[in-house]
């Protein structure tokens, strides 16, 4: 993979370098494929296992590829404060999906989030780089009608 | 002549919709060939009435809120960019009760100011602090940290004169400052809101960090949820350069000071300063021991500042001002101010800046104005998701951080989020343990298993089984977990979780009395 060599060469100079070249997969190809690891591990002077390690380490990094959009709840205190979990019923319900899964016709991954620090206007949730506040069982099938249209 | 309209570009704010309204605020001026000047600013904090669109008049700046698109045509009907009368008209926006009672220090640009107009920041007391720093020896200036009484804001309230000292004194070709922006806790977002409403006080801070040490790079961990933030913080960093605050010759004056932001990916557990260092040196975010403190072997391991993003964003006015002027605020050992961050079930969530002092009550009922559902608020969770919940019969305790010590609670970053009576504090002790469970790291036994081990017991507890057996099971693991986990996400853990059960037995179905021990 040209692309992913090209992001390893620019930022394997940076000291503490894994993280950053890691975020420039996943921006790229919205998750870090396996066969990238050797690539990783050899630029940095690591082995494969760490490499792979700090990839499962992090809550954020995936190795399977997403859906077309992502959705991250908040499943935090603030957002259970104030309905999150009966919103959380009804998205997984909608979508036909548990956590950490993709739909079927690959539109729409769900992930769980600790905190989107828009606890003002719980219960929150965030659609690829769209935010929304004050989310209901309606803004959310509204908000995922208008990503799915551009889907 | 055109008329300055302000709508925030806070992420907040987007969430309630102030894109939309600043696009139709936008086409409807220029369909009616009226001339705008639209700024986006950061957000006043007074969420409850976001988006809220402000108008530059001869009275001030007068506020509308919350306008929604469809409210659009009838401000301008109205005549709002000469202040007409509005159903949603909130007057002169410093003059609105919840603002006008404030003591706002850290924030007092917040809201006000363009976050990336370096003159705007300029023209508000922006860099006074650093060109006094300039002016000083780096013992001068810890000097005046120290004086100020300042505590980390992250949540372990350490002094940060003494921390700054530690590094200072401690001799390093190369030493850091590194800005703990993980802003993970639930109920918190006034790091979020520094970073994205006012970037350069946080990049003013840092520098006057380094040059205060000795330490000529910087890093900032931003944790990957708040994209808003890193933008702004970017955005601010490259004008800072090309501006001269940061870089080989700040001001002129020969000193040196680089910055970078570096992302974090979803670990709650990097809001942990050694955990955090791990990360920016590349690695899982493992634990470290301490001693050695990250101020003698801190990042690659040379000596480092590591310090929360609000505890840096008052430096600034500290310098400005001198540690005197921000020691007199607050009372007991708790000094200067704190941006109190209120969440969860209440009608008017938003920032609150203020002296330490203020009663939890003042804050939910006063500022607040109590539950968004109108039912009573049974509990509050005071510091984030290792913060104890504190009933009713606790709320007149002042916001300071030795009379929340003195109830087993933590003021930890100033979040609160407030629950009314429908909420079952087992439920919430067991999603406790479950979000260490997700988020521990794995290097310490008590944290690892044992939070595992504790969402088992709390499942068996509310299901009933065997509560003489499973209580006191439960008190032993927590006391396990307190004492015996390498940092707070083991060990404070047991605050949610025996502050629930010690304040709400009822919910865990046992009597009153039964298990006050």
């Amino acid at each position: 993979m040209p692309k992913v060599q090209e992001i390893i060469n620019n930022l394997k100079e940076l000291p503490g370098a894994l993280l950053p070249i890691l975020h420039g997969i996943q921006d790229e190809l919205g998750f870090i494929p396996a066969e990238c690891v050797p690539d990783i591990a050899k630029a940095l002077n690591l082995s494969r296992a760490e490499v792979h390690g700090v990839i499962s380490f992090y809550h954020y990094f995936r190795d399977t590829p997403p859906g077309k959009h992502t959705i991250h709840l908040c499943r935090a205190e603030s957002c259970q404060a104030m309905g999150s979990k009966a919103l959380e019923e009804h998205i997984k319900e909608k979508l036909g999906i548990d956590y950490h899964e993709t739909t079927a016709d690959g539109r729409f991954s769900l992930e769980p989030v600790y905190c989107l620090g828009l606890c003002a206007c719980s219960p929150s949730m965030q659609i690829d780089d769209e935010v929304y506040g004050k989310v209901s069982a309606d803004s959310f099938d509204a908000a995922i009608n208008e990503a799915g249209a551009t889907a | 002549m055109s008329v300055t309209v302000y709508i925030p570009c806070d992420s907040a704010a987007i969430g309630l919709g102030a894109e939309r309204v600043a696009k139709a605020i936008a086409s409807e001026a220029a369909k009616r060939n009226i001339e705008i000047d639209l700024i986006r600013n950061g957000s006043r904090g007074l969420y409850y009435l976001e988006p809220m669109v402000e108008v530059a008049t001869d009275k001030g700046r007068v506020a509308y809120g919350p306008v929604q698109v469809s409210d659009v045509a009838g401000l301008f009907d109205a005549g709002f960019l000469t202040g007409g009368s509005h159903p949603q008209s909130l007057g002169v926006t410093d003059e609105i009760p919840y603002l006008k009672k404030q003591q706002r220090l850290t924030f007092a640009r917040v809201g006000i100011t363009d976050p990336i107009s370096l003159d705007d920041y300029l023209a508000r007391d922006g860099y006074r602090g650093l060109k006094n720093a300039l002016s000083l020896s780096g013992a001068d200036i810890v000097k005046h940290v120290t004086d100020s009484g300042l505590r980390g804001r992250g949540g372990a309230a350490f002094p940060t004169g003494i921390k700054w000292n530690t590094v200072l004194n401690t001799p390093s070709e190369q030493k850091y400052i590194v800005c703990n922006a993980d802003e993970g806790d639930s109920g918190t977002y006034s790091d979020r809101m520094i970073m994205e409403g006012d970037p350069y006080v946080l990049i003013e801070g840092m520098t006057i960090a380094g040059i205060a040490v000795g330490a000529s790079q910087g890093y900032i961990y931003l944790r990957c949820e708040y994209p808003h933030a890193h933008k702004a913080l970017n955005a601010a960093i490259a004008k800072a350069y090309a501006a001269g605050y940061l870089g080989d010759n700040i001001c002129g004056s020969g000193e040196k000071f680089d910055l970078e932001v570096r992302l974090g990916a979803g670990a709650y557990v990097c809001g942990e300063e050694t955990s955090l260092i791990e990360s920016l040196e590349g690695k899982r975010g493992l634990v470290r021991f301490k001693p050695p403190l990250p101020a003698i072997k801190g990042l690659f391991g040379e000596p480092t500042v590591i310090n929360n993003v609000i505890s840096l964003a008052s430096v600034p006015i500290i310098l400005d001002k001198g540690g005197e002027f921000y020691k007199n605020y607050g009372m007991g050992r708790s000094r200067g101010t704190l941006p109190i961050q209120l969440a969860g079930n209440l009608k008017n969530c938003g920032l609150i800046e203020l002296a330490f002092g203020v009663t939890l009550r003042e804050l939910l009922y006063d500022y607040g104005g109590g539950s968004a559902t109108g039912k009573p608020i049974k509990a509050v969770q005071v510091g984030g998701p290792l913060g104890a919940y504190l009933p009713e019969s606790q709320f007149d305790t002042p916001v300071d951080y030795e009379e929340f010590a003195k109830l087993w609670a933590v003021l930890g970053h100033g979040g609160v989020v407030a629950f009314d009576d429908t909420v079952d504090m087992a439920d919430m002790a067991r999603y406790s343990m479950e979000f260490c469970k997700i988020e521990s790291c794995g290097k310490c036994t008590p944290c690892r298993i044992g939070s595992t081990r504790g969402m088992e017991v709390l499942e068996d507890i509310m299901q009933g089984r065997d509560l003489n057996k499973n209580v006191p099971l439960l008190r032993d693991l927590c006391n396990t977990l307190l004492n015996g986990s390498l940092c707070a996400l083991g060990g404070m853990t047991s605050y949610p979780v025996l502050s629930a059960l010690n304040h709400f037995p009822e919910d865990f179905g046992l009597s009153k009395q039964a298990d006050a021990a």
